[in-house]
């Protein structure tokens, strides 16, 4: 079903989230990756390669080699991943591929951002974007400008409702008022999102993502080496990428993200299509782009994604529980790493309250470029 | 009494956008048209991604468009507009084929909605820079 060596997930942490004064992004993201490697029950000597996530504020080069010169070891492949939002996902992406061209065996991915200190700052290493001299001079910096433009233009197509929006956000808050972790934990109704106030009409406060401080990080090896491991090994059973563009504006349709491409190949190679699907972890930036992707995934059709996350259908005990740990939405917003980490949780069936009953097979998606670029794992328990 | 926030501008020399400024600073659209494939096209880029051809030429638009889609800004992400909240953003479609970012203005922001028709204006904003802005046609 799939070419070259199958791979695992063998270790898998998070750190404490939310607003953490005090920390930085360094220190959070060692932290998840010292905690990944004693989950693995790993000597640290045999992680042979380092996968590190831009930040998303204050990017800087070479932050594999960071990550690799203060955990003291000397991996044989290291490389940094941008891709905003796509960039957790597309770390898999590339720990995979590095181990089936037989570069490395052993790959610690990690991302992570002290991001609430900056708020409402300029990032100081901003990396210049050729598009912002048709965009800032119009007021339309902030990223809700962008998807805000998506969702009305899917509201016109499709008939969308923001109370459909808000469902999204109603079941991403239940689900991290089961998790420890999560920086916001108090349920929330249809009728909180709609009184919150506009933010970029048609987004209001509840359909936009957290600020937060934290990091992830987890370990990939071959399924082969991942049988003496102490966890249950996670399986990469497909993966999928795929790009249409890079800015919004200069596209159609808007409403159709990269997903269908990214998450046909990833099926195709993980050989399940989306009725297997037990759960799925989906990036949720604003709660439109969760509508959106359900459709493109194939959950349903093409502008029937506002009735279909409506009652309750995407919460725990629902047809398919969507962001189950609470989402960028809700638990925090560490740029997609932690719908990883709690995919591996989910699949070890160690989530405790908010554990989906006999989860086998879990779908990550993550995605950037104003919905142009998109990146989907699918995963599978031990033993499939 | 604080100094108000300076609005961001373009980088009207930049090699690759230049003619596109001078155009609006004169009070005209100009889009590039491919020598090759005849593809009209914007943002102004070295080649035409269609058929990779670097014969660009510069053409004027007819400086009518429609709504494609809008939002209302009610909370600014840079200071300098804070003062124009609520204001509306919107993808524009050209006559000619090509969408671009701009605002529309002279218009409650509740009156606007996808399709409406729109006539280019232009904003002068400095010696150097002059925006392209859309009001109802």
């Amino acid at each position: 079903m799939r070419a070259g060596t199958q791979c695992a997930i063998v270790g898998s942490a998070e750190t404490e989230v939310g607003k953490l004064p005090g920390r930085s992004a360094l220190q959070l993201r060692l932290e998840a990756a010292v905690k990944a490697i004693e989950d693995a029950g790993l000597d640290k000597h045999r992680i042979d390669g380092l996968v590190a996530r831009q930040p998303m504020r204050n990017p800087q080069s070479n932050y594999s080699g960071l990550m690799s010169e203060r955990l003291g070891i000397e991996p044989s492949y290291t490389t940094d991943i941008s891709l905003s939002g796509a960039g957790s996902a597309s770390m898999v992406l590339s720990a995979v591929s590095a181990i089936q061209a037989g570069i490395c065996t052993t790959v610690l991915c990690v991302g992570g951002d002290a991001a609430t200190a900056y708020r409402g700052q300029p990032s100081r290493g901003r990396l210049a974007s050729e598009g912002e001299d048709f965009r800032s001079p119009f007021g339309a910096d902030g990223a809700p400008v962008m998807y805000a433009l998506a969702a009305q233009r899917h509201m016109y197509e499709y008939g969308t409702k923001s109370e459909q929006f808000g469902a999204v956000a109603v079941a991403c808050r239940r689900h991290a008022s089961l998790n420890p972790n999560a920086q916001m934990r108090t349920p929330i109704t249809i009728q909180d999102h709609q009184s919150s106030k506009f933010i970029v009409e048609p987004f209001r406060l509840l359909d936009c993502s957290l600020v937060s401080d934290g990091a992830g990080a987890i370990i990939v090896t071959t399924a082969e080496r991942a049988q003496d491991l102490p966890q249950p090994p996670v399986q990469a059973l497909g993966m999928g990428n795929a790009c249409r563009f890079s800015e919004m504006t200069y596209n159609v349709p808007i409403t159709t993200t990269a997903a269908p491409d990214a998450a046909r190949r990833a099926f195709r190679m993980a050989g399940v299509d989306a009725a297997d699907v037990d759960f799925a972890e989906l990036y949720d930036c604003f709660t439109p782009v969760v509508v959106m992707t359900l459709e493109d995934y194939g959950f349903c059709g093409k502008g029937e994604g506002g009735a279909f996350v409506e009652s309750g259908r995407i919460e725990l005990g629902g047809e398919l529980p969507v962001n189950t740990h609470g989402g960028l939405l809700s638990q925090a917003h560490i740029g997609g790493m932690l719908h990883i980490t709690e995919a591996v949780t989910q699949l070890r069936h160690q989530a405790g309250e908010r554990q989906v009953d006999g989860a086998r097979v879990g779908v990550v998606s993550g995605q950037c470029g104003e919905l142009g670029i998109h990146v989907t794992l699918v995963l599978g328990a031990d033993g499939r | 009494m604080k100094a108000a926030p300076r609005r961001p501008l373009p980088q009207v020399s930049d090699i690759e956008t230049k003619p596109f400024w001078e155009g609006c600073a004169r009070g005209e659209i100009l889009l590039q048209r491919c020598l090759d494939c005849s593809a009209v096209r914007h943002p102004p880029s070295p080649i035409c991604s269609g058929c990779l051809s670097s014969r660009l030429e510069w053409v004027p638009a007819s400086g009518n468009a429609t709504v494609y889609s809008f939002v209302v800004v009610h909370r600014a992400f840079h200071a300098a507009f804070e003062e124009d909240v609520p204001y509306v953003v919107a993808i524009v479609e050209l006559e000619e084929g090509p969408h671009m970012l701009s605002n529309v203005v002279e218009v409650p922001p509740e009156s606007v909605e996808i399709g409406m028709p729109l006539r280019v204006c232009f904003d002068c904003v400095s010696d150097e820079v002059t925006l392209p802005k859309f009001k109802p046609a």
